[in-house]
């Protein structure tokens, strides 16, 4: 239980996926502009992730890793970056198909987020990390949970902060994008401050 | 020009993908701690894009539309693998300072984002020119970007001190992560004088294309991307949210 509670407060703060491992910096950037559509990218990739976790654990398990096949010499694993990343591109197209089937208002709130989140490559590297820091599958859930509700801290803060920062007076050069990523340095100086805690 | 002397000028000084068109900025932020993470990075990239663009340009009359980005992703997959391994045997250390990063050229948009709009439509011979330009002018980026954070927060050039004898304090902070935001800030702010001052001289540069100018119209990835549906959605937003108001 400490392990699972240090893996999750270590993935979603103090090694936030966005401000001090820049994966997902393009949703990060490009979807933060309100803070309702951040908060809605946000859920749907904590969504994405903690399946995705848990169905690419398995898979690596039980047939990447198998036991039986590598006693038999046929050691599958070099196929996890393929595997991976297919098997995450087919899974959001069938999460958005069962959704649209059986949860409709679930399907509502998240399908504009849904399509594809393959792109994102918070998920296929919370997938390969779960492999190389050796997770179990429970661990490798509570670590693809964690990690993506330390994307959702971070994408509602920053949509927060740019919704503030529409009414301030910026230098021209840095109207746009170059300020966005200055207030991302100086939310990830921020978080650094949690870096301690573990 | 001959065309493929053109594409090579195309890629790393026209559309240079860090640049100009911003693309592929998870890695231009992750692995610039040092100018060598960030040459060993590009190149790793330039290969990787170089194999893709002459293999998704061959198989191109091959490759039904509708199947077209998994097929894409199964190739760029596999040749990702590859070079995994191979650096993995042959270069240890810049393995591991990359770590996570390598596999992650899967998901880099330059790559899927010239397939679709370059490769999938030319022949091999300038296909594989595209990828040495692009993969080229993303090495530049990444290297320059390096040097920058790696001469302010560790005094050093490749690795060989140079600041540091003179009497200068590296500023650690550029080296870690919040120096890559930073850095990347002034690049960008940089590149907006550049932009306008292209276009007062009526050559305008190419607009950013990526996840970073939330364009999606014009960005190779449009066909599988979450971002894109949000785009589309933000003025339908605006209506909800004004609504209160009056």
């Amino acid at each position: 239980m400490k392990e699972l509670i240090l893996i999750a407060v270590g993935s979603a703060i103090v090694n936030n996926v966005v401000l001090s491992q820049f994966l997902g910096i393009c949703p990060f950037l490009g979807v933060s502009k309100k803070v309702n559509t951040a908060a809605g990218m946000g859920g749907a990739v904590i969504f994405v992730i903690t399946i995705s976790s848990f169905i690419t654990g398995l898979i690596y398990k039980y047939i990447l890793n198998n036991p039986f096949l590598i006693s038999k010499g046929i050691d599958l694993t070099y196929l996890k970056t393929i595997v991976f990343i297919l098997v995450i591109a087919s899974l959001v197209q069938f999460v958005e198909m069962f959704l649209k089937k059986s949860m409709p208002s679930l399907y509502d709130s998240l399908c504009v987020y849904l399509p594809l989140i393959t792109t994102n490559c918070a998920v296929l590297g919370v997938a390969l990390n779960c492999v190389t820091y050796d997770y179990n599958i429970l661990e490798g859930v509570v670590y693809g949970f964690a990690t993506a509700a330390g994307f959702f801290i971070a994408i509602v803060l920053m949509a927060g902060i740019r919704e503030k920062i529409e009414y301030n007076d910026i230098p021209r050069t840095f109207q746009g994008t170059a300020i966005v990523l200055v207030t991302a340095c100086l939310m990830s100086i921020a978080f650094m401050g949690f870096s301690g805690m573990i | 020009m001959n065309k493929n002397v053109e594409r090579l000028y195309n890629g790393i000084i026209k559309e240079n993908p860090t640049f100009v068109l911003m693309l592929g900025m998870c890695p231009t932020l992750a692995v610039t701690s040092s100018a060598i993470n960030g040459l060993g990075m590009g190149l790793s990239t330039t290969v990787v894009l170089i194999c893709s663009n002459l293999l998704i340009s061959l198989f191109r009359k091959v490759i039904p539309d509708k199947v077209r980005m998994p097929a894409y992703i199964v190739i760029v997959a596999s040749l990702v693998t590859v070079v995994e391994f191979l650096m993995k045997a042959y270069l240890q250390s810049l393995s591991n300072a990359l770590g996570v990063y390598i596999p992650l050229i899967v998901v880099n948009c330059i790559i899927l984002g010239r397939a679709e709009s370059y490769a999938s439509k030319n022949p091999p011979i300038p296909s594989i020119f595209d990828g040495i330009g692009m993969g080229l002018g993303f090495t530049c980026g990444l290297t320059i970007i390096g040097l920058i954070r790696e001469i302010l927060g560790a005094g050093t050039i490749f690795d060989q001190p140079v600041l540091v004898n003179i009497g200068f304090t590296p500023i650690t902070i550029f080296i870690m992560a919040p120096g890559a935001f930073l850095v990347l800030a002034f690049l960008v702010a940089g590149m907006n004088i550049v932009r306008k001052k292209m276009e007062n001289r009526g050559t305008p540069l190419a607009k950013p294309s990526g996840c970073i100018s939330g364009d999606c119209a014009n960005c190779g990835m449009s066909a599988s991307c979450t971002g894109k549906a949000v785009a589309v959605e933000e003025p339908k937003a605006d209506v909800t949210a004004e609504k209160p108001q009056n």
